[in-house]
Order: structure tokens, then sequence, then C-alpha cells
């Protein structure tokens, strides 16, 4: 155990002086399995006599279950079984049983439990066959009728009912009030009153959920999941289906894009494991992309947003009022309003977060869950009080710049959002903006210059990792995380490589296996600090030894060295001031007589550092829109995005992930929704071809920058992480740029063709 | 074959408003001769099956995708006589006779990539790798069709594979860069 809580601070990168790979452009280890097909997902996996399970949806969205008929699925040849809330298996009684590492408080949703519907689309049946053409035929011929109650799914109907969540989610304490915002707004002579609202999103990863669970003999089970964390998966088997963990090997080396979908085991997974056990069979469960839509999402968000300046622009009070929806059975929650009072120096801010029920599933954390959400309502009315003051928006971020976290008046670990915001604007030109909107023009095209800021928790959570070197001078490193395509095999890879000075060749990164040591699941940003962190330090604990037997060696070169003074490269340990005297690997392993050195090693964050400091990444965003004005056509042409986030290990998959995340964000703004049809209680559009994810031809110039930023705080390798921040300011950037471009200030996400035409000119 | 079109959204649809109550009788299985990665193949397929099921479940050639079902996605893109076309949409039995060439097929016999999935590596045009094969079919089928010029073009004609990751900027920077040294040749 490795507390790292001595000094509350790090040496930073304290002892892998020579790093040819850590910081270097890196292609992805992985990329050769994934470009010629060999990668392998959870519905990839094959057994001898596999069974394919189908799910029958629900087309209710409230009551119960009347009658239920498999009789004529039954009698399809080659249908095996129907499971539905009848005859289902036993699994464990309690709810508690069914809440996964990180359920919000509430009753977790229970497949098949009993004939109460709670949503639509939620699984009545499952279907399992020979094969999958045949599973997916009988499902056609269960016949369901239902009791309908009247249901709501509308947040605006039920926002009287809104209600303080009883029981907070972890880590989602709103901020306390400082000041006094009634009376600072009211004395304030330029100010913005506005509503807010985003739509409903769904996660939508290109692979679509399944599990494979493989059936070993004897109750014992391997499970390929698409999760985004093995072992919140193996845990919540365990304890639905009350096996041992010895009985649950769970397995998921890759995933096909998740964004949060896959932070809680799904209904695919409880399904397949029900039938594989019930049936002593392997079976498989693979939603179809219809059913992505009947499971988590992004919440919707009535947002309230008043904020108040002095004519020079100092704010002088900032007023974020929140309602999200959720289940009628959990209470999910996120970060909307904290940003609010983080982002900015003011003195009077107060924030107010409730939740109110709809008769959907319950909402998930979806990328930067709640920031992009508050961000948009802040930075919407940020744009909106610099056209007040007539003062250019960047200057007004700037104007009110906050040195500390004003949210727990903690100073921040490291910070260089002014000079993110400098070089966004170097490059983006945005000295050249004419302030006035509608004043650019080329075609038939309105041309708008916008910006936002972001922001993200850098996070760490405790996480162990295994080191073992082998005297052919091969390391392997292992973890439980996932990679669910931010490049954590690539950057565990450059870590480990570098801390024994190997070629990335003889290193070997391990991740998602349930057998790995222990790790949370992969999201939140925290994967490259965590699980990097736990590699590193297992690194030079395998390091330390090593140089032990190098030191201990009859005449050993570096007999009196310090460990300090020794660099490791080329599979050899050097004096640094005398490259001559070395030791090779293989020498120092046969001096200790061993032919494995292996070290398991726990990194945790510093609660000091926790204590005293704050830790984000920050980011600024210019967006350039062009715009159509009698189509209502939208173009992004053109993206910068400037990030501050500490170290960056490796530049190439760290432009990706933020060039991913920006592409959401254009998504965000212009055309994802999800449309519920509130009459049915259903979302209409689950499909690809009307939940528009941004194509290629919507995606133009995206330039990527990542600020110089020394962080020596928050962990030993200083990351902060990138899988957020991409996306946290972007929506807010482009809606002030369709304003720049067009005068018309649209407040409800997406800014789609109707919603654009239909707004009058505003200011 | 009536009762084996199945609505689309079979899933949604109300109960009563398309299952007929009694199962059809299945239909028996139909030989087919596919060339599948330079192998010919005697199969016997079910007419329901489509291409796409029939490499994953069937032949176990994984690396190509799944991601709708309808068309809509892209995942699923392998090359047929040379075209690239979604073998979700397509049954089996259409393509009797027919040269189809997957993920698996592009790499030469002694493992040497195609230029296509090197230049994918070298610009990072993928980050979860699941619409990777589609996309990379899709490249290579485009090429072919000779009509992509720019980056514009090449957008335009690449927008029938999604990716949600939002690799697009890399994924047109390879394709650019496999464009431009065909072009020098």
């Amino acid at each position: 155990m490795h507390e790292n809580q001595r000094a509350g601070m790090f040496q930073p990168h304290d002892t892998a002086l020579h790093q040819p790979h850590v910081g270097a452009p890196r292609n992805r280890v992985d990329g050769r399995a994934k470009v010629t097909g060999a990668a392998r997902y959870a519905a990839e996996y094959t057994a001898p006599d596999l069974a394919y399970g189908h799910v029958v949806s629900g087309a209710i969205a409230k009551g119960r279950i009347r009658s239920i008929d498999i009789s004529a699925a039954m009698a399809v040849p080659g249908v095996v079984q129907v499971f539905t809330h009848e005859n289902r298996p036993r699994t464990a009684w309690r709810s508690k049983a069914y809440q996964d590492e990180v359920a919000p408080p509430g009753t977790p949703f229970r497949p098949l439990y009993d004939e109460k519907i709670l949503y639509s689309g939620q699984p009545v049946a499952l279907v399992v066959a020979e094969d999958s053409e045949i599973a997916r035929y009988a499902a056609s011929l269960v016949r369901v009728t239902y009791e309908e109650e009247k249901h709501e799914t509308d947040l605006a109907k039920v926002r009287a009912q809104a209600y303080k969540p009883p029981k907070t989610r972890s880590g989602m304490a709103p901020p306390a009030p400082r000041g006094d915002a009634e009376a600072g707004f009211g004395a304030a002579p330029v100010k913005v009153d506005e509503s807010y609202r985003i739509a409903i999103e769904h996660h939508n990863p290109m692979e679509l959920h399944a599990s494979t669970v493989v059936w070993e003999g004897g109750g014992r089970i391997t499970v390929y999941d698409k999760i985004q964390g093995v072992q919140n998966t193996q845990s919540y088997i365990t304890h639905v289906f009350g096996l041992s963990k010895d009985d649950v090997h769970v397995k998921s080396p890759f995933v096909g894009g998740a964004f949060g979908s896959g932070l809680r085991p799904q209904y695919q997974l409880f399904l397949a494991v029900m039938a594989a056990l019930e049936l002593k069979r392997s079976v498989r469960v693979m939603l179809t992309r219809d059913q992505m839509f009947t499971f988590t999402y992004r919440p919707d968000a009535l947002q309230d947003m008043a904020i108040a300046a002095n004519p020079d622009g100092e704010l002088q009070a900032i007023r974020h009022d929140v309602i999200g929806n959720t289940s009628t059975f959990e209470d999910y929650q996120e970060s909307i309003v904290s940003w609010s009072a983080m982002m900015y120096h003011c003195d009077n801010v107060a924030t107010t977060y409730k939740l109110a029920q709809t008769d959907t599933y319950t909402p998930g954390d979806m990328r930067a869950p709640g920031a992009p959400t508050g961000m948009f309502a802040l930075e919407s009315a940020m744009d909106e009080l610099s056209y007040r003051l007539g003062m250019d928006p960047l200057q007004l971020r700037l104007k009110n710049y906050a040195e500390i976290n004003e949210g727990d008046g903690k100073p921040f670990t490291s910070k260089e959002l002014r000079a993110a915001y400098q070089l966004g604007a170097e490059r983006f030109g945005w000295a050249r903006r004419n302030p006035k909107p509608r004043s650019m023009k080329e075609g038939r095209e309105l041309i708008g210059w916008g910006m936002a800021s972001g922001m993200w928790e850098a996070q760490m959570q405790k996480t162990t990792a295994r080191a073992t070197l082998t005297i052919d001078g091969k390391l392997e490193v292992g973890t439980a995380t996932a990679d669910i395509g931010t490049g954590t095999y690539t950057i565990l890879t450059q870590i480990a490589a570098d801390a024994l000075g190997l070629p990335m060749e003889k290193v070997t990164a391990l991740v998602g296996d349930s057998k790995l040591p222990f790790s949370p699941v992969e999201g939140g940003s925290w994967a490259a600090a965590s699980a990097g962190t736990a590699v590193h330090l297992a690194c030079n604990t395998v390091r330390e030894q090593l140089f032990k037997y190098a030191r201990g060696m009859d005449g050993s070169p570096l007999a009196n060295a310090e460990i300090g003074r020794v660099a490791f490269r080329n599979g050899r340990m050097e004096l640094i001031s005398d490259p001559s005297r070395f030791v090779t690997i293989q020498d120092a392993m046969r001096a200790g007589a061993v032919d494995r050195i292996e070290a398991e090693e726990t990194g945790s964050p510093s609660r000091i550092t926790q204590l005293r400091y704050a830790a984000y990444t920050h980011s600024a965003i210019f967006a350039e829109v062009r715009v159509d004005e009698e189509l209502g056509r939208i173009r992004v042409t053109r993206i910068v995005d400037a990030v501050a986030a500490g170290r960056i290990l490796n530049p190439k998959t760290a432009r990706s992930q933020i060039l991913g995340g920006v592409v959401f964000g254009i998504g965000m703004a212009l055309t994802e929704e999800s449309m519920m049809d509130h009459h049915l209680g259903r979302f209409m559009n689950h499909n690809y071809a009307e939940y528009h994810i941004p194509v290629n031809a919507d995606v133009h110039d995206i330039d990527v920058i990542f600020v110089e930023e020394h962080e020596d705080k928050i962990n030993p390798i200083g990351v902060k992480g990138l899988g957020e921040i991409g996306i946290v300011g972007t929506a807010a950037a482009i809606a002030n740029a369709v304003f720049h471009a067009t005068g018309k200030r649209v407040r409800h996400l997406p800014i789609t063709v109707d919603r654009l035409l239909e707004m009058e000119d505003a200011d | 074959m009536a009762d084996l079109e199945l609505p689309a959204r079979q899933g949604f649809a109300p109960d009563d408003s398309f299952a007929q109550g009694q199962p059809a009788a299945l239909p028996g299985e139909i030989p087919l001769t596919l060339t599948i990665n330079g192998e010919t193949r005697e199969l016997h397929v079910r007419p329901w099956t489509t291409l796409l099921d029939l490499l994953r479940e069937e032949l176990s050639l994984y690396g190509t995708k799944k991601g709708c079902d309808h068309g809509q996605c892209g995942a699923c893109t392998v090359l047929v006589d040379g075209q690239r076309i979604n073998s979700c949409l397509a049954l089996a039995v259409q393509k009797d006779g027919c040269e189809v060439t997957t993920i698996e097929g592009l790499a030469g016999p002694d493992g040497t990539l195609h230029p296509m999935q090197e230049a994918f590596i070298e610009h990072d045009a993928f980050q979860c790798g699941y619409c990777t094969p589609g996309q990379i079919c899709s490249a290579v089928g485009l090429l072919k069709e000779g009509h992509a010029r720019s980056r514009e073009e090449i957008r335009e004609m690449m927008s029938g594979n999604l990716c949600r990751c939002g690799a697009y900027t890399n994924i047109v920077d390879a394709i650019e860069d496999v464009l431009s040294k065909e072009s020098a040749k």
C-alpha cells in the first residue's frame, strides 16, 4: 500500500528521469487489433452450444402486465425458453443487492421482477433460441396485454412537484451559497435573467449493449460484458445471483464506446446471466439499436439563470436554479449548478438543484454529466451579458477570472485557463471579430464567432496495479479498468516502458479483466490519473528491486550509486554521469537469482492535497458557424479548443479525446435530441436515422491546443484527465456563435432549423 | 412468408398489431456459394439470414460489426465484388456467387497491412475501434470508386459511416493520405 500522503504533495515524475515515451505522440498499441478486425467486443465471443436471447420490450409507459402469452413463441422450432416475470428464476429479493458501484440513491430497476411497468421499452420477456433469427422472430409472437395507468413523461408538467433529493449522491453536494445573490442582482445595473433547456440525449455508442455468458459448468460462468468496469459487473452478478467471486469471471478487453452508458450493468447482462444459469448453457443477449433507447440517457433540465454586473463588467450576482428529471425509482443526480459557483469571481452566488420524477428509466452519467448542461446556461448568459455591457465576451471572462475556487475557497493545484484563452484566441483570430451581430457574411451564409469556457473536475480514484518483469526483458502491467477507446492501453504501456527503460514492444498492458487488481469503473476522466498512477507505482517498486539486485552484484559497476543517479534505458541501468557503467536487466536478475520481479501497488489520491487544493481541467472554446438564414441550416466550420489539463501523456491519443468531445458538443448544440411523445410516454426517434449524431460531413476544422500546465500536486504523473473536457463548453460556444451570426438567441438545445426559424430577433 | 416480415420496431409495436398468434413454419436452408476473403465456401443458409449475420454468427468473422441492423450506421460495411455495401441490408442468399472482402481479408497473407489500415493507425483515425472495420472497408471502396478528390468530397462520401467517438477529422486525414499516395503513383 502506497498512500502517498506523507508530504501532501508529490514529487512530480519523480523517478523516471529518462522518458522517451511519456509525453510523446505514440500510435495506439491496440491499433493493429482494431484495424484488422481482431479486437473482439462483448457479443463476439462464442461458445459450444451458444444460445441467443432476444428481448421483448414493453409497449406502455406505466401500469401492469395483465397477461403474457408465450405459447406461440414457445412453439417455434428452435426456441429454448421464454422468460417472463411469471417464470423467472429466483434472484436476490432485496433491492439493495441490485445496487451497483455507481448506483444513485433509490431502488434499482430489476428486470422481469414483477408485473409492474415503470417505463416504456422496459424488458418484459427474454426469448432464448438456438439462433438469433429464431429468437427475434419468436419474440414477435409473445403476446402481452396491459392495464395502463396515466403516465407523465414531461418534466415541465411535474416541475411543481420538484424536490431536493433526500439522499445526496456521493460527491454531488450542491455548493454552499455565498454573499447575497438577491441583493446583488437587485442592485446591479446590467442583468440577464433567462431560462435555458437542453434536450434529452442518448449515449448511442456504436457497439450495441451486449453480454455473452459462457457456461463453464459447475455453476461457474465467464461473462463478456459491455461495461466500463468489469469488477462492477462481477459484484453485481454475485450480489444478484448469489454467486461467489470465484464463480464469476468478467472480461471486457474491448468496449465499443460507452460514454457513460456502460458505467452501470444494464438489463441485458441480468437477462443473459439469468438465462445461462437457469439453462446451464452459454447465452448471448445483444440489444437492438431501438432498445439502446430503453435505458440510461442524459436527463432533461429546466434551468433558470440570473447574472448581473456593474457597467465595467464586474459580476455582482449569479443565481442558478435547476430542476432535472429522474425516474420514479432512483434519484439520479449530477453536477449542473456547481460550475456557476466556481467558474468566475463573484461575491454573491446562490444555486439550487432539484429533481422531479417522470415515468422513464433513470437517467445516467453521459460524457461530462451535468457540466455541458450547466455551462450551456452559464456561458450563454455570460455571452448575453457581454452584449448588454457592450463588452467583448472574452474580456468579460478575463475581467471575472477566478484565481481560486470560490466555491470552497481553495487554491487550484494549477490553472492555466488564462493561457488557454490567449492561445485559443490567437489561433482563432478572435481579435479580428466584429462585435456586431449579423456583421459577417459570405455568399448566402451569415458568419458568427462565439466562445465559451469549460471546466471539469480532475479526479483520481484508489486503484491497484500489478507489474511483472521477467528475465526475458518483458514487462506486463495490469489493472481491472477499461479502455473504451480512450487510449488507456497505450498510456499504461508508455508509463511502464519508461519506468523500466524498455521499448514499448516489450511491454504488455492488460485491462478489462475482473481477475486483475482492483480498479473502479472507468469514467469521470479519472482513469489515466488513477490507473496511470497505480502502474507507475508498481513499476517503481519493480525498478527499486531490480536496482537492488544490480547494486548487490559482485563487482557491480553501480555498487555505490544512488537510484536517482541511474537512468533506466535500453534494457539496462546506467550511471547518468558515466553511461559506460551499467548493468543489464538480465544480469541484475541473475544476480538476484530470480527470473521474475512482481509488484502490486495501490495509488490513492492524497487527502491532504484534496483538503488544501481544488483540482480542475479548464478549456477555452472558440467556434465559427455559418448560417444559411433562409434554410435555417447551421454549419460549424471551425472550432479551436485550448485545453489546460496538466501533463499530456500522449498528444496523439489526447488530441483524439478532445476531438471526440468537441464532436459530441456539436451534436448537442445542433442535432441530438431524444424526442419523447408524451402521449405515448416513449422516445420516438429511437434509431440513427432519426436521432442525429454528427456524421463526417458535419465536422469541419477542429484545432486542439494543449496549454502548458505544470501540475505537481494531484498525482505523481501530473495527469488531470481528458475524456470530458472536450464537450463541456462546446455547445455554448456554438450557440453564442449562432447569436453572433444571426442575432437570434436560442436558449433551447439543439438549435434545429425550426427553433432557429421561429425565433424573433433578440437583443 | 408474410409472417416473417417483422416490423422494424418489433420491440415497441403494440402487441396486437402484427403477431398472427401462430408461428409460421421455419424456412428451409438454401445452398449458397460465396468467395470470402479469397476462399470459396459452400454454405447452407436460411433465406432470412443477412450477409452480416452469416459472416458473424456462422463464420465467426466478427470483424464486421453490427451497429443498427438498419443500414443507418455503416459499421457492417464490407466489399462485395469490390463495391462497399451495408451487409446488414443484404440477405446472404442474394449474394450467391459473389466475392466478399471483409476487414479480415484486407491485410496480405503475410500480415502486411493494407495502406488504409496503416494510415488509420498512423492518423489515430479511431478510438473504440467498433466502427473502424466499416470505415476502412468503406474508405477502400471509396477510393476504388474514384470520385473523392478533396477533403469535402471525402467527408460527404464517408458520411454513411458513423463514428460516435468523433474520429472524423483523423479519418479524413487517413483517407486523404492514402489518396495522395495513390495519386502520386
